[in-house]
């Protein structure tokens, strides 16, 4: 069932049997993620809805997985196709630990990784409907990286998906520098979070926040934040302009 | 027309007479000529005084800056100002229009206008053309009701609120809003809070930049602060100077003054009411 309103995709090169066959839309979508380095590794946080169109169909989604030893993956878009990709990380973990030979993969090799498939996936018509977030730490390294639902890759030092690029980034660029706290992460991607649950109309107000270091990954428990509501012009604002709300 | 049609008076709005033509020259490739967009970041807030209205000043043309230092806040009222987004024609003349009905208004009333009567002014236009008329304000002033702040979108709803931001930038700077505006500002706090919010669409926006525009009116009055932040100067100009070859020469000075003062003659006929 597509209870979505989707225009009538265009099926020109492929033909209408192949349009079973391809993702063409999305349709239980995760919301932004944000992340950004700190001193000891990275800061991560993603909210816990999972949308069905308009409805919000999950409340328990947990959009932020480990990936073997040094790496944390988070995902905005298509549920089910982050779920994917954690099966085919899954399998690539556990061939590499099938050597035996005490080297793992770091966070630059399963981002690669990542770049690779959702490139040849949309080459093919066929995307896996997300924006990965990838962060890791190897060896003293930290790694922060993202891959689009087309391809595009890259690696910075505070990374948004969805509606994050427009509400997160603009206050990632004005207030990160080196060397964070773990303290002033966690209040800056908090600041970030906010924005997004007062503007983000697929956002929830129920978030984790993962933190990988060299030590391992630490996935919080899901909590909610404050919000601010009282403001005196919300108390009556149309007592000057009748007609306008 | 034959004669037996009914003479219908002349019903307001937008004619969509054009439409059909247009479709078909569009399917042969003749395109109309793309808008003047003003491609923006505007703000507004309530600090404890008054409003502040804060604008970017960057024009676009689809991908070309036409004009990289343009004015977005428009005078409506001496104690309002509005800031306009969309296709620059459409605000300058929608704010053109409402500011001479003010004056009129002004003068049958013999009181100074009021923010409502701007913002209803405006909406009823806007409402009428559906939207055609592609113009997003932010409306703020202070009149004998208090300071007020209003965002009207190019279908002619409004909203009345405490801070508000529009245009393509709007996102960036609402994100700057949202995480740092309180009530209560002061006059310096709020000009830097606006700025900031500003900068901030003139940076992660591709259609905002040059400079920062900012209004402050309160009911002591209005202080426009053209080009208040230049955070992008031109980085490498000729320390030499520019100097034009041929020189025309001078042969002769002649000034005269224009007649600057209005003569009054007394016991003329007053005008008529």
């Amino acid at each position: 069932m597509n209870c979505m309103d989707s225009k009538q995709p265009e099926t020109g090169l492929l033909g209408p049997e192949s349009d079973s066959q391809r993702t063409l839309y999305p349709y239980v979508t995760g919301t932004s993620v944000v992340a950004l380095k700190y001193k000891d590794g990275i800061l991560m946080a993603a909210d816990m809805g999972g949308s069905y169109g308009s409805t919000l169909r999950y409340k328990s989604v947990e959009r932020m997985k480990p990936i073997g030893k040094h790496s944390l993956l988070g995902a905005s878009g298509e549920i089910s196709d982050f779920q994917e990709i954690l099966r085919y990380l899954d399998e690539l973990i556990l061939y590499d630990n099938m050597w035996d030979d005490g080297n793992s993969l770091g966070p630059k090799e399963v981002h690669n990784y990542l770049t690779r498939v959702m490139y040849n996936r949309r080459n093919k018509f066929n995307p896996l409907w997300n924006s990965l977030v990838l962060g890791g730490v190897k060896n003293g390294q930290t790694y922060l990286g993202m891959v689009s639902m087309i391809g595009v890759n890259f690696e910075d030092n505070h990374v948004a998906t969805g509606f994050g690029n427009h509400l997160a980034r603009p206050i990632l660029r004005q207030e990160w520098h080196e060397n964070l706290s773990f303290e002033e992460g966690v209040k800056l991607l908090e600041k970030c979070m906010r924005v997004l649950l007062y503007r983000d109309r697929s956002a929830v107000n129920k978030l984790q926040i993962a933190k990988i270091t060299e030590e391992g990954v630490t996935i919080s428990q899901p909590y909610s934040l404050k919000t601010h509501w009282e403001f005196s012009a919300f108390q009556n604002p149309t007592q000057g302009a009748v007609g306008s709300w | 027309m034959s004669k037996s049609v009914m003479e219908m008076p002349p019903k307001g709005g937008f004619s969509f007479d054009l439409c059909k033509r247009n479709e078909m020259l569009s399917k042969k490739g003749v395109n109309p000529p793309s808008f003047r967009k003003t491609g923006t970041t505007i703000v507004g807030l309530i600090f404890q005084d008054g409003v502040i209205l804060g604008a970017d000043t960057r024009a676009t043309e689809g991908p070309i800056v036409c004009d990289k230092n343009c004015e977005k806040i428009h005078y409506m009222a001496p104690n309002i100002y509005c800031c306009g987004a969309g296709t620059a024609a459409d605000t300058e003349a929608v704010t053109d229009m409402v500011s001479s009905q003010l004056q009129l208004h002004r003068y049958h009333t013999g009181r100074e206008s009021r923010v409502v009567t701007a913002l209803t002014l405006l909406k009823r236009h806007l409402f009428n053309y559906q939207g055609y008329v592609s113009a997003a304000l932010v409306l703020g002033g202070v009149d004998v009701t208090g300071p007020h702040l209003h965002t009207i979108y190019p279908h002619g709803s409004t909203d009345t609120l405490p801070f508000a931001t529009m245009g393509s930038g709007s996102l960036a700077a609402m994100a700057v809003f949202e995480s740092k505006y309180r009530e209560g500002l002061t006059r310096d706090e709020g000009i830097a809070l606006v700025s900031e919010a500003i900068c901030s669409g003139i940076f992660n926006d591709l259609g905002s930049g040059s400079n920062v525009d900012i209004c402050v009116i309160t009911k002591a009055g209005k202080e426009y602060l053209r080009n208040h932040l230049q955070p992008n100067p031109r980085t490498y100009t000729s320390s030499k100077g520019y100097s034009f070859p041929k020189k025309t020469e001078v042969l002769l000075t002649k000034i005269t003054p224009l007649k600057e003062k209005v003569e009054i003659t007394e016991g003329g006929d007053a005008m008529e009411e």
